[in-house]
């Protein structure tokens, strides 16, 4: 690795960005300021095989086969793109089409990775994999690959947590993994990651790391990205196929920047269209009962890498909060610091009650029920929707002439519980109500 | 290892105890644990009953390389309060009443948060001896090398079981004062065995250049200081201290380390040969 490059390095990439050249395939790394390794010494080998491992097979024909036949046959890509019309008349008449991760096996784009990841354990000849999980998601989806391919797998989970996702626990366990309640620090997804990065110092030899987001050190950052670029490249390739033309906006959600990056990757190079990743804003960016990292963060180092933190003065990690748990996390992926910092990528919250909204009306308007971080992206797109109808409208153009995609990154039965809690549709007395009190997710 | 024109606070003191023909007994203590005040007071008070030079931890939000006593020490500190600038407190509180070196063993937002050059020249005003840095490996320490240069401290960097023979070289030649061999893979936490690896993580550090060497990890009692005593420079105690700080106070801490340094005397002869 070279040393870590100054800020120039933005404007210069930037620059070049402006003058015809990539963003897409950013090797890490840095990304700009942003990435790097800030990792004890103990894993820099492990960090090494991996990288090594990765370059190896992104370019071996099998691994590549392999990778496609268990998303074609196992996870049923290609996932559809499904135009919103009914949805499209609350964002100001353009034309919404929603990328549908949730119809992918387990739920979400999550298993995009897992999949890649659990191949190159496989690769490096590991026997165990390991992982973090907030409310479960990648959990599971890390429990599933591991099954699929077997593999130990052991995920770690704030205790509070485990309690309040009983159902999520047990889904892991019928699949075969063990769960480890997180008793440390905070007792939330950030401590289940240092848990896991101390079980991986401790048992390195034999077990993978399997990170669920595309933050971390390098090479976690670029490979994960790697694995959910087929997000973005189906994406593309079905709007010039549906409606003829590049999108006017991309919308994503950020938790660590997985699902947004992947589709994200697929339009960094068409500057027409507008790119935007929408963080959760809790109660509110005013609150301080939020998890908008980009928007309200200063760069720090955090599990491995330079990006945007929640961090105080001091520099100790703040505790985020999100009705979502798979976006309630202080830190965000490097490659999202940087397309911030040079402008490509706008970063915006959206507050729990925006998004509970948006869930509400996809459900009604389109009969899909969503999961609550993807729900940020589409209250997002309701946002840039009207914006962009008005513009449309000052250039003597009509809405429809305006097209955003939404990647719907996963679906919301795990979230049924929180969102009836929320619009307070259950019995008072039934213990799916308790279970909801608690922000419990099924 | 870089010798620059800087005096190593942490090089003289092991250099010290080597002419006394023992290892270098190095403890560790997190700042502000239990208070500030009693803090200072374990430092000294260890510093007065055999460790020659002192390693104070900033309690820090996300410690990936700590076991769960020194977890449990450092968040305490953190809910009672715990500034990262009162570290330099601890500092002074130590060095003023001394002859140890002090070092401070930090996570590395912190310091980027404060500002690297900041940071050196309150660490350095304070008179504290340099950085023990887990979380920082010399590729992405270009702003560290830059400021420990500037203000004389000593870069303690760590070498692992796993380091390759080209990190070891780059990490050996990136350190100034002493060279952290981790002795297992794993995090901080008493363990009833020093672990094989140790020794050859040693040798590997000395074959890249090191002279010395100083191990960590799991580090006990005075029989295990004994077996390190025999092939490093050096032997840091940091759970079984922390551990005994929570239940028995200063004194606790005195008395331990008073024990402890009763294995750093190398038996002449036998050194690198223990069963
Ligand atoms: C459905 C869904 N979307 C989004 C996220 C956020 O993660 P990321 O930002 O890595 O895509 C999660 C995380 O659990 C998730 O489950």
């Amino acid at each position: 690795m070279a040393d870590a490059p100054s800020g120039n390095a933005d404007n210069n990439a930037a620059e070049a960005f402006l003058q015809g050249g990539s963003l897409k395939h950013a090797p890490g790394p840095y990304f700009g300021s942003y990435g790097g390794r800030w990792m004890p010494e103990s894993l820099i080998a492990a960090l090494d095989e991996l990288e090594e491992t990765f370059d190896k097979a992104k370019d071996d024909p099998d691994f590549r086969a392999q990778i496609a036949d268990l998303n074609k046959n196992y996870s049923g890509r290609p996932s559809l793109l499904t135009e919103a019309k009914r949805f499209s008349e609350h964002a100001g008449g353009v034309r919404i089409f929603l990328k549908r991760e949730d119809l992918n096996h387990t739920g979400s784009h999550k298993i995009n990775n897992v999949l890649g990841q659990a191949l190159l354990a496989k690769r490096m000849g590991k026997t165990r994999v390991i992982a973090e999980t907030g409310a479960g998601q990648h959990g599971v989806a890390s429990a599933t690959a591991a099954a699929l391919m077997g593999l130990e797998c052991v995920v770690y989970m704030g205790a509070e947590d485990c309690r309040r996702q009983a159902l999520n626990v047990a889904r892991m366990e019928l699949l075969g993994a063990t769960v480890i309640p997180v008793t440390s620090g905070s007792q939330t997804l950030k401590d289940a990651i240092n848990d896991a990065l101390r079980d991986w110092v401790a048992n390195v030899h034999n077990t993978h790391y399997l990170l669920g987001t595309a933050a971390g050190a390098h090479p976690f950052p670029a490979m994960v990205r790697y694995f959910h670029e087929v997000i973005g490249e189906e994406a593309r390739a079905q709007i010039l196929d549906q409606a003829g033309r590049l999108p006017d906006a991309v919308c994503a959600c950020i938790g660590g920047g997985s699902n947004a990056i992947g589709i994200f990757h697929g339009f960094l190079d068409d500057p027409s269209v507008k790119i935007y990743g929408f963080e959760a804003g809790g109660d509110g960016v005013d609150t301080g009962r939020h998890a908008a990292t980009i928007t309200l963060g200063k760069p720090g180092v955090l599990h491995g890498a330079r990006s945007y933190l929640m961090q105080d003065d001091d520099g100790q990690t703040i505790e985020s909060h999100s009705i979502s748990a798979g976006l309630d996390y202080p830190g965000v992926g490097p490659e999202h610091s940087y397309l911030s910092d040079i402008g490509r990528v706008s970063y915006e919250p959206i507050t729990d009650a925006e998004a509970m909204e948006a869930f509400r009306l996809l459900c009604r308007t389109e009969g899909i029920i969503p999961a609550i971080e993807s729900s940020h992206a589409l209250a997002g797109a309701i946002k840039v929707g009207q914006r962009l109808a008005d513009e449309a409208s000052a250039a003597g153009e009509t809405a429809e002439d305006k097209i955003v995609i939404v990647n719907l990154s996963g679906r919301g039965d795990k979230d049924v519980a929180t969102a009836a809690e929320w619009f307070d549709l259950l019995d008072k007395n039934s213990a799916e109500s308790e279970i909801g009190k608690e922000g419990e997710q099924l | 290892m870089s010798t620059a024109q800087t005096i190593s606070k942490s090089a003289a003191a092991i250099d010290k105890a080597r002419a006394e023909g023992r290892a270098a007994l190095i403890a560790y203590l997190p700042a502000g644990y239990p208070s500030v005040e009693e803090s200072i007071a374990a430092g000294i008070a260890a510093a007065r009953n055999g460790a020659d030079l002192i390693e104070i931890g900033i309690p820090y939000s996300d410690p990936v390389m700590d076991g769960q006593v020194i977890q449990a020490a450092t968040t305490e500190a953190l809910a009672k309060g715990f500034r990262v600038s009162q570290v330099f407190d601890v500092v002074a509180g130590i060095t003023s009443k001394t002859d140890a070196a002090v070092l401070v063993m930090t996570y590395w937002n912190p310091v980027i948060r404060m500002g690297v050059d900041e940071f050196s020249r309150r660490l350095s005003e304070a008179g504290g001896a340099g950085l023990i840095t887990p979380d920082l490996i010399p590729d992405e320490a270009a702003e560290w090398l830059e400021a420990s240069d500037k203000y004389g401290l000593d870069r303690v960097f760590l070498v692992a079981p796993s380091s390759t023979t080209e990190r070891m070289q780059r990490t050996v030649d990136a350190s100034r004062g002493f060279v952290y061999a981790v002795s297992i893979m794993g995090v901080t936490g008493a363990r009833s065995s020093v672990s094989s690896a140790a020794k050859d993580v040693v040798a590997a550090a000395h074959a890249a250049g090191a002279e010395r060497v100083c191990v960590g990890l799991g580090v006990s009692n005075a029989g295990q200081v004994r077996e390190i005593a025999a092939y490093a420079e050096g032997v840091i105690v940091g759970t079984a201290l922390v551990k005994t700080l929570g239940d028995g106070g200063v004194d606790g801490v005195a008395a331990l380390t008073k024990d402890l340094s009763t294995g750093l005397a190398r038996e002449t002869g036998l050194a690198g040969e223990e069963a």
